[in-house]
């Protein structure tokens, strides 16, 4: 680790982004031999203090982007259609690790019929690879990244082994929901967690701090910062506070990365690069590349950077039974059920329903938000507290050219580059998908006996904070910015890895599955060097 | 409910700072920032709040606070502004009620800290008076209570968040 922030000699690939996606490619590209740089716009995190972090995300003094250092004019950005406001800056991090310092680290495998949407459920597009060419990627980015699960969800996609490390058990409100599910007959199972149920790897088993989501304070919780420390140990060069302002290219290829640091801009040249920049940097940065050959910007023949912009929308519902639930012990899921997942087609997407473990207010954010004190704020308290339960669901939304993330030319960040925007829509199908999923949430919490006292649905949803689809893969270059091995198809050596990569979202959690990808990519990266 | 010196050791590594090995080296009666305020009259005015914004079964407040404080004062920033705010809140004490904070009856430093309007005041640390002394102190020691083992069992939750408990507790019934 050093403060020298000056270009690296003879590099064979430049990597630009230390999120998951670019620090597992620089780590197997390590392991291959390359000489590998990676520019990080944002700067490393001391490790020591997390649990001043941790801190912030209980007190109300603190915004959310606060937690992780987020500077408002750096991040400048702008949402432009009023009816589906994108707040792009609670779900992203800029620093070494990327998004993952802040995530909730729920890690699981796509269904088969996520990769083929248009023939299995009649809309969207298919995928240009299936689900068993990413299949051992899958194994691999779960031994990698350190998944505790089981193997009792029928709903899951076939695999070929154990996960790396035993599920975490069903939580006490998980047994109260098991009851009313199997009298509606909904199964329930695990969920995969990217959080150690044991120690791992030389890392920590969780302890139960209940903060993971934004900062885990031990290392129980895998962020990117793992892959970042091992490639470095390997000889990668990692420098951070780099924002890449644009990509200098000819025709056929990208010659160098031009980056600011506090002390001034470099160039970084190199006979590769592989751009994992985030679902909306990455199409940004192709898009401020442009040139003359590349007048709507690098990369972009097809006219589809920064198109098909998707997230993932949440539905929930909750309330109170008249008993204990114990919740907020801990920060994370230990059951959902993918049952509905697969009963996909044209009109109601696939979603998965979550059983929380911190349903209501956690006592701590109440004390501190309250204008009482003493025993009128004890009472308080223990009135909220208690008796919650809740569930969640993530639900797809269909790629729509009304959906996109573009420049806006009328507003800069801290280097005078035009933000971006993020012009946001979901589609009816989601909305159904949404009232589907409350449906049954319904169902399971009226069985439950619960009064139900809040709903997140098709009038007051919001993203999940995973960006998918703007620079889409496939075989045909009109219909998509990168093959189906994650090479542009306008540049030689221009790699794109994580969800922009996405021609379909699905309705899982995206990071396994750009891991996985990322993993693919770099043994594709390294045969074409 | 008792609160203990573990509650507070607890507290403080939720919080990140000091660790069992760096409390006890301060020296309470050492004055050697007196150009601010002399720490002593920081932990009577933090202590004295406690007194008010602790409910009123819970005892061995000043140990508890005493020992989270060392803690906290380990760490600059905070120390900065936490001896600024008591500084300030107890010239205005002065001012208002004629004596330092810590002097005035439970029932006074309830008013005063309402006069003060660190009640409706949203926390911020760099803030007017209300909202420091709401940051500082009065959140503060909430903080430091309700992310206690003690602290959150008064509510019914014995690994709060925040707190390190383990990953047996959200697995257990309310009768375990
Ligand atoms: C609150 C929250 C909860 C989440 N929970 C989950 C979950 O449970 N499961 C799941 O699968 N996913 C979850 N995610 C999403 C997950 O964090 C992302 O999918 C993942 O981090 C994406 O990885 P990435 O490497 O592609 O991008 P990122 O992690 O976003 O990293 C991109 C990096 O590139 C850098 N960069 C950007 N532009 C430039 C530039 N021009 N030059 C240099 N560097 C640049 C950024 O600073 C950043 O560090 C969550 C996200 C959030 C915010
Ligand atoms: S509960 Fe979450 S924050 Fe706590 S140790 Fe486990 S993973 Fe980390």
């Amino acid at each position: 680790m050093s403060a020298d922030r000056t270009p690296i000699e003879d590099a064979d690939v430049c990597v630009i982004g230390a999120g998951p996606a670019g620090a597992l490619v620089a780590d197997r590209l390590a392991d291959a031999g390359r000489r590998v740089v990676v520019l990080e716009a944002g700067p490393r995190f001391d490790p020591d203090d997390r649990f001043e972090r941790s801190e912030r995300a209980i007190r109300p003094a603190y915004d959310l982007p606060d937690v992780w250092d987020g500077d408002p004019e750096r991040d400048a950005h702008v949402s432009s259609n009023e009816d589906w406001f994108y707040p792009l800056n609670h779900t992203r991090v800029k620093g070494v690790g990327g998004s993952t310092l802040h995530w909730q680290g729920m890690v699981m495998r796509l269904h088969e019929d996520d990769f083929d949407s248009a023939s299995e459920r009649g809309v969207g597009v298919d995928w240009p690879i299936d689900y068993a060419d990413l299949q051992p990627y899958y194994a691999e980015a779960e031994r990698e990244i350190g998944v505790a699960g089981a193997d009792d969800n029928p709903f899951a996609p076939p695999r070929e082994e154990p996960h790396p490390m035993p599920a975490f058990k069903p939580s006490y409100s998980d047994g109260l929901f098991a009851e009313a599910c199997e009298n509606v007959e909904v199964a329930m199972h695990s969920v995969p967690n990217a959080r150690n149920s044991e120690t791992y790897d030389g890392r920590s088993a969780c302890s139960g701090y209940g903060t993971c989501q934004p900062v885990c304070p031990s290392v129980a919780k895998y962020d990117a910062t793992v892959h970042v420390e091992r490639a470095e140990e390997k000889g990668v060069t990692v420098i951070d506070r780099a924002p890449v302002q644009y990509l200098e290219h000819d025709a056929d290829s990208i010659t160098a990365a031009v980056y600011a640091t506090p002390d001034g801009e470099h160039r970084q040249e190199a006979d590769s690069f592989v751009i994992a920049c985030g679902g909306v940097e990455t199409p940004r940065l192709l898009l401020l590349s442009e040139s003359e050959q590349y007048p709507n910007g690098l990369a972009n023949s097809s006219g589809l950077v920064g198109k098909f912009f998707m997230d993932h929308l949440f539905a929930g519902m909750g309330g109170t039974l008249e008993e204990p639930t114990r919740q907020n012990h801990v920060g994370f899921l230990t059951s959902e059920s993918h049952q509905f997942y697969d009963d996909a087609d044209e009109e109601v997407g696939p979603f998965k329903l979550e059983f929380f473990n911190y349903a209501g207010p956690s006592p701590v954010e109440s004390a501190l938000g309250g204008d009482d004190w003493g025993d009128e704020l004890l009472e308080r308290l223990r009135r909220e507290y208690g008796t919650h339960v809740g569930m969640g669901a993530l639900v797809e939304q269909l790629p729509r050219e009304d959906s996109y993330v573009t420049l806006d030319p009328d507003r800069t960040d801290d280097r005078g580059n035009p933000v971006p925007d993020v012009h946001w829509n979901v589609g009816e199908r989601a909305l159904r998908t949404l009232e589907r999923a409350n449906e049954i949430q319904r169902e399971i919490l009226e069985e439950l006996g619960a009064e139900i006292t809040w709903q997140v649905g098709p009038e007051n949803t919001g993203p999940a904070y995973h960006h998918m689809g703007t620079t889409r893969m496939g075989d045909d270059p009109d219909e998509s910015v990168v093959n189906a091995r994650l090479r542009t198809h306008d540049l030689e050596n221009c790699w794109i890895v994580g969800s922009s990569v996405f021609p379909t979202g699905g309705a899982m959690n995206p990071t396994l599955t750009i891991a996985a990808l990322a993993l693919r990519a770099a043994e594709h990266v390294d045969a074409e060097l | 409910m008792e609160l203990t010196r573990r509650d507070a050791v607890a507290a403080l590594a939720t919080l990140g700072v000091g660790g069992a090995a760096a409390l006890g080296a301060r020296n309470w009666q050492r004055d050697d920032r007196s150009d601010v305020v002399d720490d002593e009259l920081v932990r009577n005015t933090l202590v004295a709040a406690a007194e008010v914004v602790y409910p009123s079964d819970v005892s061995g407040t000043a140990t508890f606070v005493e020992t989270f404080l060392e803690g906290r004062l380990e760490r600059d920033d905070h120390a900065r502004g936490l001896r600024e705010t008591t500084a300030e809140f107890n010239d205005v004490s002065e001012q208002w009620h004629g004596d330092e904070f810590p002097a005035l009856s439970q029932a006074d430093r309830d008013r005063m800290l309402r006069e003060v309007g660190a009640d409706t005041a949203e926390e911020i640390p760099d803030g007017t008076l209300a909202e420091r002394v709401r940051y500082y102190v009065v959140n503060d020691l909430l903080l430091a209570l309700y992310s206690s083992p003690t602290g959150g069992e008064l509510v019914g939750i014995e690994n709060p968040q925040g707190h390190p408990g383990g990953t047996d507790t959200y697995q257990r019934g309310p009768e375990a």
